[in-house]
């Protein structure tokens, strides 16, 4: 089976590296699936899960702002924050989708929605990947 | 001359600061060893930034972004990256001197620049100059994610966005090796000088390449700063590692100095009782 090799990279260092059979990611536009020989792209991310799909099982990447270039052979992923499902601090990612939903419903002047709300989406992004809802 | 005494209080107390400073060098050397491996992970997400965006702008003459495009300059920002404490060398004290004379160059008065300081000693510096410092970062951890100093990145980008200024510049220590840091100025923006490398590829541009822009550029300049903070702390634990090494030293070079006449102090105490217990056994006979 053919395959291709996916890079995600942070500002922190490299996430993942290894080869595929196919990627899902949540691009600005709506899911993009990529498989082997794909035409060169680039395409920003939003807040999503991405799906690493192998022979027999399918690995899951916590993704948030960033974008996603394709080559023939080659997928690299370079987003400001990325976790694997299994690297994912759960209980973090609960008690920030706790305070973002405080900010929320505090309804103030002074919060900042737009943030809030990202944070939010950031947070129940995680929970979803960590639990392998998608 | 000193009592023997205080000679001794002399010895036990630079002895002591020696030890300290030995432990502080030790602490900083092995900050640094990870402060080198943060900022060697950082260098493929870099290096993968600016080959796209590079590609970007080659393939599309017509793409232009505003952060692109240089505008009469009516406000400079000065990103200046310093350390949260001293015991550092000249670490802190050589890149405000150099900015401080680039700020005296270009503008004549406070107000046609301002000031975005990473680091406490930058801040307090500039503070008390009078100069407008419109955000900073304090307290940053020895070896900061990107969470860490996202804040001040989103806004020193931003607000060149929205027109607050009109061009940045960017200071900090180069580590170029453990004993050697250089003082950098880097323009961040506007991008007006992107590498651009050998292999380009003709991307398709999911939906379009001003869209494409548009998410990279803030987040390719966000990743200078980023990388520029990590170059930064690695020079701050090796200027501090340095700093503590020659204070260790020169403890020692004090303690054997102190010794020395501690020992001649002593010499002459035997010495003079002796000649006083010989001058009384003669004045006996």
């Amino acid at each position: 089976m053919k395959t291709i090799t996916v890079n995600i990279v942070t500002p922190d260092g490299p996430v993942y590296d290894s080869e595929v059979s196919m990627v899902i990611a949540v691009t600005a536009t709506g899911e993009m699936g990529i498989l082997p020989g794909h035409i060169p792209t680039v395409a920003p991310l939003g807040i999503g899960a991405v799906r690493l799909k192998k022979e027999n099982s399918t690995e899951l990447a916590a993704v948030s702002g960033g974008f996603l270039e394709v080559r023939p052979d080659k997928v690299t992923i370079l987003a400001q924050s990325a976790e694997l499902a299994t690297d994912i601090d759960l209980a973090r990612a609960q008690e920030s989708a706790r305070r973002a939903e405080a900010m929320l419903q505090a309804n103030k002047e002074e919060v900042d929605f737009q943030r809030a709300e990202l944070a939010l989406r950031r947070a129940k992004n995680r929970i979803n990947v960590y639990e392998g809802n998608i | 001359m000193a009592s023997l005494r205080d000679i001794k209080n002399r010895i036990t107390s630079t002895k002591k600061t020696s030890q300290i400073t030995r432990a502080m060098q030790m602490v900083s050397a092995s900050k640094l060893n990870r402060a080198e491996l943060n900022a060697k992970a950082f260098v493929p997400y870099m290096e993968k930034i600016q080959d796209v965006v590079a590609s970007i702008a080659a393939g599309s003459n017509d793409t232009s972004h505003a952060m692109m495009t240089t505008r009469p300059v009516q406000k400079t920002a000065y990103l200046v990256i310093t350390s949260d404490r001293g015991l550092v060398g000249g670490y802190n004290s050589n890149i405000l001197r150099t900015v401080m004379s680039k700020i005296r160059q270009r503008h004549t008065s406070n107000d046609e620049f301002v000031i975005l300081s990473i680091g406490r000693k930058g801040r307090d510096f500039f503070a008390k100059q009078g100069m407008t410092i419109l955000d900073s970062a304090i307290a940053l951890p020895d070896h900061p994610s990107f969470a860490d100093i996202k804040e001040i990145t989103r806004k020193a980008v931003g607000m060149f966005s929205d027109g607050t200024y009109d061009e940045v510049y960017m200071y900090y220590n180069h580590f170029v090796s453990a004993i050697q840091q250089e003082v950098t100025e880097k323009k961040v923006l506007p991008l007006t000088d992107i590498e651009t490398t050998g292999s380009t590829a003709s991307y398709e541009f999911d939906p379009s390449a001003e869209a494409i822009l548009e998410v990279l550029l803030p987040q390719y300049a966000e990743s200078l700063i980023f990388g520029a903070v990590l170059d930064g702390k690695a020079s701050e634990h090796a200027a501090s590692m340095t700093a503590m090494k020659s204070a260790t030293d020169n403890a020692s070079e004090l303690i054997d100095g102190l010794t020395l006449s501690y020992n001649r102090a002593r010499q002459a105490a035997i010495t003079q009782e002796i000649t006083e217990i010989v001058g009384g056994a003669a004045a006996l006979e």
